[in-house]
């Protein structure tokens, strides 16, 4: 990367669920400024919406709105990953928008081929002069944090809404995640984590007998941003709800570590599970989604719900498999895609007619 | 057992690529051939009902084939391939097919080969491990895939000779189509430019002939980063062709995952030539395509008058 020696580089990226947090600590190892684009709100989706093609699917729209806030906050370097399905050509498509749109900034993406030596290679390139072993050990801070923010948000799912006094969570949630922004050290991050989630298992909390345990599966991103999936894992808590979710950014990085070395690696991961529903791999993140719906199905959870961006390929490869499951192990599953413009309360009707269904599945097969 | 066994190709997607290549490998293992009729309104329903709401147009119609030969046929023949070459992908529904069709039609004879690099499956390997399912005889699916390929390439050499013969002529007005091959000859959802452009007596430039390796070179140009082996190559044939001919027509499927984002780009960087973007779906009525068209050509003589006024 070419660069000018006077011009100073403030560097932003798009926003996913609370992993900013596990991302500025990676690129302040860079020395540069880091503009932090604000949090997704409606303006965010309407930007992003304007500029994007038509029928591309919605992270794509996100990620633009995220980056046009940031350019206008001051912004000059912007950073996109890459990966299968249409991801690996957002980064592409999306510097030609904006360069359309008279932004002045350069653009980096990361190579495909996702696994973690190749990303600290990648960001290392931005700033060459920084000596690597530094770069590393960012990197091995931010996934830690990563990992503590994991930890924090799974305990939160399954207990949200449960509380006797709602909302005290969330709140201690917050602090936390203020918290640890700030950790500068494994020992700080680790303490930080012990300690809330201490606070957070004394908050006092009253779970229904026969709770209903759900799974969600799908698409990474609307899996992990609770804005573009109209926080739907916060309303089936407040229906008293426990939700699983399995997918997480660290568990992506563990499963892609051995990819340069081992060949489809992750891939044959996911299949074992899949099988016998799936022989090959269909692309993205589709054959995971198979094979976790899978193993909810034979270990008795009561639902899955399989949530994607409208039009996502990968995933609607998946469905006729999931039907299959579906209906092989009489196992409840609600197909739910999201695009920039469908409505909040529709969802919840509709999440609120399977809620109903599966409180009835459950009375029945008891008696 | 004496009679010939009857294999089933769907004629939808690759179909319309490897037609040869399939049709000479069966014949030479002495199957009889059972294709599909171009693409009609109740292939297209019985597709529509079968598939996924959301999953893309020329999706459904495979899946409206499919059903069309299921009981006429003793196999089914399914092809997934998934990349090529290294850093190359195809579009994810290629890599799905094979797993979408069985999960659909749950007791189908399957005959399918999988092209992977990133598992080391290469084509020539695969079609003499299908092969060997049906026959015994290596050497003699070895030969049938090589005279397969042979006739393949042959023929896209004449079509390249055609094409470049077509250019030449002066007289006529000629249009680069971009799309892909199962989506412009397609009976549903090409039938008709094509149909209406011949009318007009417009030369119709197929962006999908044209040299491979060129035309891959060439795609750096217009976007450095595409990994879609299918797009790739019209992209670069775009790049090829773009001062050659009058206009550019986009046609892609609604919803169609690479087309979006690729048309985008084409679009944005090529403007000095008139193009337009028709995105089919399969409620397509055919008058208000063919107002789109006629509008477009309008436009093209229009703009051709203003020139040579100019010039005078």
């Amino acid at each position: 990367m070419k660069r000018k020696k006077t011009k100073q580089y403030r560097l932003s990226f798009p926003h996913m669920g609370n992993y900013h947090i596990t991302f500025k600590t990676f690129f302040k190892a860079l020395d540069l400024e880091i503009v932090i684009p604000p949090p997704i709100s409606k303006q965010t989706i309407e930007l992003g919406s304007r500029y994007s093609p038509e029928s591309v699917c919605v992270p794509f729209k996100y990620n633009l709105g995220n980056y046009i806030q940031a350019l206008d906050r001051g912004a000059n370097l912007l950073l996109q990953a890459g990966g299968g399905c249409r991801y690996g050509y957002y980064g592409e498509a999306q510097k030609h928008i904006l360069e359309n749109l008279g932004y002045d900034f350069e653009f980096f993406k990361l190579r495909n081929k996702r696994n973690p030596i190749n990303i600290i290679g990648d960001i290392h390139k931005i700033n060459p002069k920084i000596p690597f072993y530094r770069v590393l050990k960012a990197f091995l801070l931010a996934y830690f944090k990563g990992r503590c923010i994991e930890k924090a948000e799974d305990f939160l799912r399954k207990n949200i809404g449960f509380e006797k006094k709602k909302g005290q969570l969330e709140k201690q949630f917050k602090f936390f995640l203020s918290k640890l922004d700030q950790a500068e050290t494994f020992t700080q991050a680790r303490q930080l984590t012990k300690k809330y989630l201490r606070i957070f298992e004394n908050i006092p909390i009253l779970k229904p007998k026969n709770l209903l345990r759900v799974g969600v599966v799908g698409e990474f991103y609307v899996v992990l941003e609770p804005f573009s999936n109209y926080n739907i894992e916060k309303f089936l808590a407040s229906k008293g709800v426990e939700v699983h979710r399995f997918i997480t950014l660290t568990g992506l990085l563990n499963h892609s570590i051995f990819n340069g070395i081992i060949p489809n690696h992750e891939v044959n991961q996911y299949l074992r599970h899949a099988k016998p529903f799936l022989k090959y791999h269909i692309g993205g993140h589709g054959t995971d989604s198979v094979g976790k719906a899978n193993e909810l199905a034979k270990k008795g959870f009561d639902g899955a719900i399989h949530i994607k961006p409208f039009g996502c390929i990968p995933e609607v490869n998946a469905m006729p498999a999931l039907q299959n499951i579906s209906k092989k192990y009489n196992f409840p599953i609600i197909y739910l895609s999201f695009d920039a413009q469908t409505s909040d309360t529709g969802m919840q009707t509709r999440l609120e007619a399977f809620y109903d269904m599966l409180t009835m599945k459950k009375n029945a097969t008891k008696k | 057992m004496n009679k010939e066994k009857r294999i089933g190709i769907p004629r939808a997607l690759l179909y319309y690529k490897y037609n040869v290549l399939w049709h000479t490998f069966f014949k030479e293992l002495g199957f009889k051939i059972v294709t599909s009729p171009a693409t009609n309104k109740k292939i297209l329903q019985q597709g529509a009902s079968l598939a996924v709401d959301e999953s893309c147009l020329p999706v459904k119609i495979f899946l409206g084939h499919v059903d069309y030969l299921k009981n006429k046929a003793d196999y089914i023949f399914i092809p997934r391939i998934a990349s090529f070459k290294k850093n190359e992908e195809l579009c994810c529904k290629f890599q799905g097919l094979y797993d979408i069709t069985v999960n659909t039609f749950p007791d189908l004879n399957i005959l399918h080969y999988n092209v992977d690099v990133n598992e080391f499956r290469r084509e020539s390997l695969e079609f003499l491990r299908m092969g060997l399912t049906v026959c015994k005889n290596p050497i003699k699916i070895f030969r049938a895939y090589r005279k397969g390929k042979f006739k393949q390439k042959h023929l896209q050499k004449k079509k390249i000779r055609r094409q470049a013969r077509l250019l030449k002529n002066k007289k006529l007005k000629k249009i680069l189509i971009v799309a892909h091959p199962y989506i412009l000859f397609d009976g549903f959802t090409g039938k008709t430019i094509l149909d209406y452009l011949k009318s007009q007596n417009i030369a119709i430039i197929d962006a999908d002939i044209a040299q491979k390796k060129l035309v891959k070179k060439l795609s750096q140009k217009i976007s450095q980063d595409l990994y879609w082996t299918y797009n790739k190559e019209l992209v670069g044939a775009i790049d090829l062709y773009k001062n050659k001919v009058d206009g550019i027509i986009y046609v892609s499927a609604f919803p169609c995952g690479p087309d979006s984002l690729v048309v985008e780009i084409c679009q944005k960087k090529i403007k000095n030539i008139p193009s337009i973007n028709i995105i089919i779906d399969e409620l397509q009525g055919e008058a208000g395509l063919i107002t789109r068209l006629e509008s477009f050509i309008d436009i093209l003589e229009y703009q051709q008058k203003s020139a040579k006024n100019y010039k005078s």
